[in-house]
Parts: C-alpha cells; structure tokens; sequence
C-alpha cells in the first residue's frame, strides 16, 4: 500500500481519485510512525518549493524520509524536494539527489510556468516508463525544473533546454510532470509504481 | 516540444451542461462530468467548465461539481465563473481544480490577481478577457462583452501579467459565435507582448481556423464550444490534420 507524506504543501485530491481510479490502495503518513505501515511512498507537492521544504521540516519528517529504503516517488514540487537546492526561494532542499533545481529563463517561444503537454524520452532501462512509448506526451506545469545529469536523470524532456522529466537513485523516484493528469499514460506509471 | 491544447468549454448552471450539447451515445447530454470524460476520451488535452449560475448556492453546486470531473477525469481542467475572492479559489482547489478564471472580479480588483497568485501560484491563475472593439479601440468588456470598461485590452493584459497572472484566456467578443475564424491579428499582438501562455478563444467554425490560428499567431492553446459539442469537428480528426501541418499536438 502507497503511504501518501502529508506535510501541507497542496492539494491532494486529484491523486487520490487517479489512485481510487485505478484501484491503488493508499492511506496517509502523518508521522514517523505511519511510515511503517506502508510499503511505499509518493511524496506531493504544489506550490513554493522553498515554502514546501519549510512545510516538510516543520511535520519533522526530513530524517525519517532521508533514510526511507522503500520505493519513493515524489512528484512536480515533491521531487524537486529530492533535490540539494532550489532557486526557488534560495532553499537548501532534502539533497537525496545531489542536483539543482533551476528557473527556466523563459522567452516568447519558450514561456514560463512551462503549461501542457510535452514529451517525455526515458533514458534508462526501468519499471516506472514500462509500457510507456518513447516520447509520450505528460501533462506539466511548472517555473523550475531539475537540471539535466548523466547520473540521476531517468528521463528527458526539452523546453528551450534538456531538462529532467523524472530522476532515479535506489530506491527515489521523481516525475517533474503530473501522472495524475496525464491521460492514459499517467495513469500507466502509477500503476507501474505501485507494482515496484 | 510543448503541445499546442486543444480545449472544449462547457457552459454550466446549477451542475448541469447548459447549451449546445448534441453528442450521439450519450446518455445524459446535460451532465457534465459524462460530456468531459467523453472528450477527455477523444484527445482533448484540457477542459474549461464556464459556470454561470447566479443563485447563493454557486459555491457548493461548483465544489461538487469539481470533485465530480476531478475524481473521474484523468486531464487538467479549469473553472471560471463567479469566482471573486481568495475563498472560493480555496474551496475549488482543494475540490480538484487545476486552474481558475477570473474575469470581471479581476476587472474590478485587480489586486485579487496578485493575491491569488501568492496564495496558490501563478499555475493556479488564469485571467479570462473578454474584447471588443469600441471606436477602433480592443477594449475589455464585462458580463459576456455587453458592458465596456475603461481598460484597452493590451494594456490590460500586460498589468494582469505582471500581477502573476499565469495564463491569459482572450476572447474576441466581436469574432465570438461568428465561425469565421479565430481574432489571429490581436491575438498575435498579445502573444507577442507576453511571457506566459494564452489561449485564443471566440471564432471557431472550422479546421482551418485552427490551422490559421497556431501558424498565424503561434499561441499555446485554442478553446471552442458548439464546433466540438454539435460534433462539427471531432478532436481525432482536427490532430490529425494539425500533425499534417507540423503543429505538434498530443
């Protein structure tokens, strides 16, 4: 069962009814001790990522979270939260992955927040894009994104520059665009996920 | 590359789906939430649901329905409509909404823009305008184009920018329910003028009209109503025909 971290940063409810949807049983991570309930967690965000991480310190939750070994998927401002450091807010962040979280410069051909559907290219072999077509369009929205590396991106997506769609390290996971909202496809890496 | 969206907008009321509806294998014309999954099913990238019920109850009949269309449909959607303080956009998101339109309440105060934009961020914030030409002059008009404001539409536009607006809905009340083509002249003028994403509105009647509208003006979305709802034009067949001009869709 999927342990959703609550810690106040934004609304849920449109994860949960993907997840009710699609079958996938979850419940809420209040606590430390909740933590031990489930088998795997998403973390969610909207919203200031700095304003987030403060959020997140207060629900005293930061060790506990750094040292989860189970699969752990933090989505749009929950993964940049994975992140050392955001611009957003000049905010030192969890640093699960040692990578930055950047403002894109924007222009008119390349407006800021980064608004609908763009495509998503995975890089390496993984379970999260199983059944996922190369270049399927995911639903984003967003100002920051996660700089690209060679390291810990999963998968790519361009707008004015190559950024990262979703980010992997052990047992983190990151999607910069919102599964909840992306169609089909969307609905395919939660259940990926949830089958980790 | 981004996907220029392709947008239905229902009209509702009291919860229901208003006007020009005429889907075959529907079985409820007028519920909404049936007529948005069934375009979410053929390929419309987002919704806009334009609420216009004007009873004390709007607030709940809206939350509900936004909980409905949230729980059921896997696409980002919009609510406009009635929408005039921090509260209402409050109780929306919170029910499922991805975004708000705000128009005349944004008119008359345009510090909600910035207020809204600091309590949800700029994603959440949508400003509607609706234009006319008054004297020569595109000017922002309220209640469905009828009464005139002050404010030249550009102008306008530029202040709702700055004020954290995180999107701009432009509808052309003089090319609205004409099916002669979208306003691409003004509307290339503000997608020029602006670094956030606008969705031309108001003129539909025709696949060309799409075509003209994104090489014309190269704005991010288009939305119509009676085109998609009378099933003049089926959203499979309007991508395919954009992917044959090199439009990038979904």
């Amino acid at each position: 069962m999927i342990g959703i971290i609550r810690y106040g940063a934004g609304n849920i409810f449109s994860l949960t009814a993907a997840l009710e949807r699609l079958g996938i049983a979850y419940g809420m991570v209040n606590t430390e001790a909740d933590l031990a309930q489930y088998d795997r967690y998403i973390i969610p965000g909207v919203g200031h990522a700095g304003a987030a991480m403060d959020k997140l310190e207060n629900s005293g939750l930061v060790p506990a979270i750094k040292a989860l070994q189970k699969p752990t998927l933090g989505i749009c401002v929950g993964m940049q939260l994975l992140t050392s450091y955001s611009e957003e807010g000049d905010s030192d962040l969890l640093d699960i992955f040692p990578i930055k979280t950047l403002k894109f410069a924007g222009s008119p051909d390349h407006k800021v927040p980064h608004t609908g559907w763009n495509r998503v290219y995975p890089e390496k072999e993984n379970p999260l894009f199983q059944d996922i077509p190369l270049g399927s369009h995911f639903y984003f929205v967003h100002s920051y994104f996660i700089e690209y590396d060679n390291s810990y991106t999963l998968a790519a997506t361009d707008y004015s520059i190559k950024f990262s769609a979703s980010i992997w390290r052990d047992n983190f996971y990151g999607v910069q665009f919102h599964p909840e909202k992306s169609g089909v496809y969307g609905e395919t890496l939660l259940t990926n996920f949830s089958k980790f | 590359m981004l996907a220029k969206r392709i947008i239905p907008c229902l009209d509702v009321k009291d919860g229901r789906t208003v006007k020009g509806v005429n889907f075959v294998d529907l079985r409820d014309a007028g519920d909404p939430v049936e007529l948005a999954w069934n375009y979410s099913r053929q390929g419309a990238d987002e919704l806009v649901f334009l609420d216009i019920t004007a009873t004390h109850e709007r607030r709940k009949t809206m939350v509900e329905l936004v909980k409905s269309v949230a729980r059921q449909i896997n696409i980002p959607f919009t609510i406009g409509g009635g929408i005039n303080e921090i509260a209402d956009a409050d109780a929306l998101l919170n029910a499922g909404a991805d975004k708000i339109s705000i128009n005349s309440a944004a008119v008359r105060n345009p510090a909600l823009i910035d207020e809204l934009a600091k309590a949800f961020g700029v994603q959440f914030v949508v400003i509607a305008v609706d234009t006319r030409l008054n004297n020569g002059i595109n000017t922002v008009h309220l209640n469905g184009g009828r009464i005139p404001t002050e404010k030249e539409t550009l102008s306008w536009i530029l202040e709702a920018e700055s004020r954290g607006a995180g999107e701009i809905l432009l509808t052309s009340m003089d090319h609205d329910g004409t099916k002669a083509g979208f306003d691409n002249g003004l509307l290339k003028k503000v997608n020029d003028a602006v670094n956030i994403p606008v969705i031309a509105s108001g003129g539909a009647g025709s696949v060309q009209h799409f075509i003209d509208v994104f090489e014309q003006t190269n704005v991010d979305a288009a939305l119509a109503a009676s085109v998609f709802h009378y099933g003049e034009i089926l959203i499979p067949d309007l991508k395919d025909i954009l992917r044959g001009r090199n439009i990038e869709v979904r």
